[in-house]
Order: C-alpha cells, then sequence, then structure tokens
C-alpha cells in the first residue's frame, strides 16, 4: 500500500512547529501503525535526514505510551485500541493520513510527536494512592468484596493513563482519567476510606496543571482504548461534592 | 451550574403549564396570570428565579472561558464522527440564542405586563398580548426557533446536571439519557403549541374575532 502522510514536526518545546509531507510506499496492509511510521524513518535516516520523534512502548496495547491524534482521532480509526494496535488495513490505498501530537496546555509537545504527560504523574501524586495502614498481606478471600464491586474497580484500574481522553476532549478535560483512578478505589475496601479526600485532591490538580472543566459531552469514553465509562466521572463528582459538602 | 440549571428546568415546567391554559379558554389564562401576579410564593420566587438565571449564566461563562484556555494550539483535522452529540458541544451558543430570546421576550410581555404592574399602572391584557403577538407570521417562527434551542439545550442539560451532581451511574446513565429526551420534547412540543394554535387559530379559523368579543367582555 501507498500512502501520503502529513505530521506535525517541532524541533523542541520552544520551536515553532509545521506539517511536512512524506510519501510511503510498499507498506503491507497487516504492517502496524507504529511499523509503518519506523518504516518511514528508516527511509528518513538512510536519506540523512532527522527521522520523526513519536512515543511507544509496549506495543500490545498496556502500557499507553503511544499516542498520536490520526486523522482527527485519538489512536486513529479503530474502536477499543491504542495506536499501537491499529494496522495499516484500516486505511485506504493512497490515503493522506494527518498526524499530530495530543493537544492540551497540560501536555507540552516535546519533539514532534512526543508530548510530555508528567501532568498524569502529578495527579496520581495528589492522591491517587492508598495511605491508610492496611496491614500484612491477607490470605486470598478473606475481605468479602462483592462480585459487582470488584468487577467495577477492575474495569476502572484498566485505565493506562495513555491522555486520549484529554485529547479528545474539547474542554481538554482530565476527567475520564481521574474518574477512573478513583472508582477503583472507592470501590474497594482499602480505597474507601480516603476516597472523597482523594477525590478532592485530584481534582484540585488537575484544575492547577490547566486541564479542562468537564461538560459531559462523551467524547472521553467513545475514544477511550480501555472503553472506560463516564459513569465513573458520575462516582468522582459525587466524592468531590460529599468531599466539599463536609468542609 | 448543574444546580442553577436543574432549578431553570422546573422553572421551564411551570411556566409552560400556565402557557397552556391559553389553549382552554381566555378566562383560563387571564386567571392564571392573575395568580401569578398576586400570590405570594410567587411574589418570592420572582427574585430567586433572576438570580437563578444570572448564576447559571456567569458559571457558563467562567468555565466556557477557561475551557478555551485548556487547548492553545488547536487540531488541524478533527473527525466530527466522535461520539458526542452536537448539543453538548454547543451549550453556550444554544444558551446565547435561549438568552437573546428572554429579552424578547421580557420587551414583549414582561414589560408590557409586569412592569406596568410595578409602576403601578393597569397592565396589557395578557390574552390581547397573545393574539396580537402570535398573528405576526416572524414572531412565530422567532418563537419557534427559540423553542429549537432550547430543545437542544435541555436535551442534554437534563442528563448532564445529573451527572454533574453524581446522582447517576451505569444503569442510570441510558434511562437518564431517554428521560432527558422525553422531558425535552414534552417541554418543547407544549411551547410550540401556542404560537401555532393562535396563529392558525387567528388566520384560518376566525378565532380572532371570538377572542375579542371575549376580551372586551372581560374587560
Ligand atoms: C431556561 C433556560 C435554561 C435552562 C433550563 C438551562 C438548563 C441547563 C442545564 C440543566 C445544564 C446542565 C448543567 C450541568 O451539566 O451541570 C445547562 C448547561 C449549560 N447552560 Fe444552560 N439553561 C438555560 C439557559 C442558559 C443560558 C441563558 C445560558 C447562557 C448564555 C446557558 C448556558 C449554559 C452552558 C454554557 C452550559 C454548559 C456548561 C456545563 O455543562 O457545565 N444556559 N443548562
Ligand atoms: S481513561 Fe482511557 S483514554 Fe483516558 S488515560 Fe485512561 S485509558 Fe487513556
Ligand atoms: S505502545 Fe504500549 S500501549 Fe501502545
Amino acid at each position: 500500500m501507498k500512502f501520503k502522510l502529513k505530521i506535525w514536526r517541532q524541533k523542541n518545546a520552544k520551536a515553532k512547529g509545521y506539517f511536512e509531507d512524506f510519501d510511503v510506499d510498499n507498506i503491507s496492509p497487516d504492517t502496524s501503525f507504529l511499523e509503518m511510521l519506523d518504516i518511514l524513518n528508516n527511509n528518513l535516516i538512510s536519506a540523512g535526514k532527522e527521522p520523526v520523534a513519536f512515543d511507544h512502548d509496549c506495543r500490545e496495547g498496556i502500557c499507553g505510551m503511544c499516542s498520536l491524534y490520526i486523522n482527527g482521532r485519538a489512536h486513529g480509526p479503530d474502536e477499543d485500541i491504542t495506536t499501537c494496535q491499529l494496522h495499516m488495513r484500516k486505511f485506504k490505498d493512497g490515503d493522506l493520513i494527518t498526524v499530530e501530537p495530543w493537544r492540551s496546555a497540560a501536555f507540552p509537545v516535546v519533539k514532534d510527536l512526543v508530548v510530555n504527560r508528567n501532568a498524569f504523574d502529578q495527579i496520581l501524586q495528589a492522591g491517587g494512592f492508598v495511605s491508610v495502614n492496611t496491614g500484612g498481606v491477607p490470605d486470598g478471600n478473606t475481605i468479602p468484596i462483592s462480585k459487582l464491586d470488584a468487577d467495577e474497580a477492575m474495569d476502572a484500574s484498566a485505565c493506562i493513563g495513555c491522555g486520549a481522553c484529554v485529547a479528545t476532549c474539547k474542554n481538554g478535560s482530565a476527567m475520564l482519567f481521574v474518574a477512573a483512578r478513583v472508582s477503583a478505589l472507592a470501590k474497594l475496601p482499602q480505597g474507601k476510606v480516603e476516597a472523597q479526600q482523594r477525590a478532592k485532591a485530584m481534582v484540585a490538580k488537575m484544575d492547577e496543571l490547566g486541564f479542562g472543566s468537564c461538560t459531559n459531552t462523551q467524547a472521553c469514553q467513545a475514544e477511550c482504548p480501555k472503553g472506560i465509562s463516564i459513569a465513573h466521572i458520575a462516582r468522582l463528582n459525587r466524592e468531590f461534592l460529599c468531599a466539599k459538602l463536609k468542609d | 451550574m448543574s444546580l442553577s440549571g436543574l432549578f431553570l428546568m422546573i422553572f421551564l415546567v411551570v411556566h409552560v403549564s400556565l402557557n397552556l391554559t391559553a389553549l382552554f379558554s381566555s378566562k383560563a389564562y387571564l386567571a392564571a396570570c392573575e395568580f401569578m401576579d398576586t400570590n405570594l410564593l410567587v411574589q418570592v420566587m420572582v427574585p430567586v428565579l433572576a438570580l437563578g438565571f444570572i448564576v447559571h449564566i456567569i458559571c457558563s461563562i467562567i468555565v466556557t472561558l477557561r475551557n478555551q484556555t485548556a487547548r492553545p494550539v488547536k487540531y488541524l483535522v478533527v473527525n466530527k464522527a466522535a461520539a458526542s452529540s452536537w448539543a453538548s458541544k454547543n451549550m453556550f451558543v444554544l444558551g446565547v440564542i435561549v438568552l437573546g430570546f428572554l429579552g424578547l421576550h421580557f420587551f414583549h410581555f414582561w414589560a408590557k405586563m409586569q412592569l406596568q404592574h410595578i409602576l403601578g399602572q393597569e397592565g396589557a391584557n395578557a390574552y390581547n398580548l397573545l393574539i396580537e403577538l402570535f398573528s405576526k407570521w416572524y414572531y412565530c417562527v422567532l418563537y419557534i426557533v427559540w423553542v429549537i434551542a432550547l430543545y437542544f439545550h435541555i436535551s442534554h442539560g437534563f442528563w448532564s446536571a445529573f451527572q454533574s451532581i453524581g446522582i447517576n451511574n451505569s444503569k442510570w446513565l441510558p434511562r437518564l439519557q431517554i428521560i432527558a429526551k422525553i422531558y425535552a420534547i414534552v417541554v418543547t412540543l407544549a411551547f410550540i403549541s401556542i404560537p401555532i394554535y393562535f396563529f392558525f387559530g387567528i388566520h384560518f379559523f376566525g378565532l380572532q374575532k371570538l377572542i375579542i368579543y371575549h376580551v372586551q367582555l372581560g374587560s
């Protein structure tokens, strides 16, 4: 297959960026999107040019490192997957593919398509943990947790911190990411104790870092590779309001 | 935002129920107006309502402006198909259309009725006003445009408000979204029925004659 690529180039965080056009040829339909970029970079290096910088790590959809806004969608034109799981068979031969980095005030571009998602770490450091004493490791199943609660906590824990929710949200809000963390912990006995304080601290940090406010557009859950539901945002709002009422 | 929105949605129901009395008879409508003019609870609620609007509008401006700074560099390509509703992305524009009509509404109804009472003068006959305004096609069209904007605003706003105050979960999310549609459709149709009834009544069924006779008797 053959493609025309329009890719965002930016030397460093301070430099002014621009779009650069490339052509790639001889791509098998079963090539993954990142492999296609590897092929492009190989060509660029052979031609003595600067390769395109992009983030990636596991390449199996579990680490959350790959990003990319492809033809106007986070992680490209397929449902419930990350960019490393996207294959070129999802495009038509000869397609023009526009590739942009995540755009958010809180995720500054480091180089080309690489953005700094350290803001997510800061939000987690503000409260995304359990700090009450939970004692030694108990035997399995000694703490009764209903199947429903366990399932919901598990669904929320599936968040890989990729940032597609922020990239997609018209308000650049990180609510789905924060909600996933708050929900995963609030549903389990050890995490429940601090649920309200955690919600308050994480939301305060999110606001401070320049993420927008949620207006329930639902774009995040449509693009989340892990299918995290906005129902978790309702729980976050609940915990947050309870914490505020107690102040 | 959500609390003021919920409050305004309750107000809409009260308002439209009163409007609907005009479909039954001029007497019922005038009695409803009389009740609103004299009832003590209503008098107390009027400033609260004004405050509700002000809070809602100020919050909406703050949220909208703040959210605009969260993405300083825009995307070159945005795929419109991303599964969020059109209404949810345009709440501010829809709100401004609603607000624009509110101004017109104040000029045409409030200034001629309530303001006159405040000034200690006899207000215009409320039923006469309806005939006068809704006999004009362009006023009917404006009114319907307003109601359509309102429809989109509340069809999203209804469930969004519950989500914002945390009264929602995965079971209730789809249910609330259906209830929101039903609420919005009922309120919208109720509002639209008034200009349609009067416009067609006046121009095709001689409603005007009957009404003028009624009003003359009444006043
Ligand atoms: C009768 C009139 C109105 C009703 C019943 C109403 C109702 C609502 C409701 C229920 C919400 C959802 C709140 C939430 O998600 O937390 C909302 C959101 C919103 N409204 Fe209104 N509204 C009205 C008039 C207006 C006006 C006049 C404006 C502004 C000029 C406005 C601007 C907005 C904006 C920008 C939002 C989105 C903000 C957000 O979701 O947090 N509304 N409205
Ligand atoms: S909620 Fe979904 S889209 Fe957002 S960071 Fe987590 S996995 Fe990515
Ligand atoms: S590289 Fe790990 S999720 Fe894509």
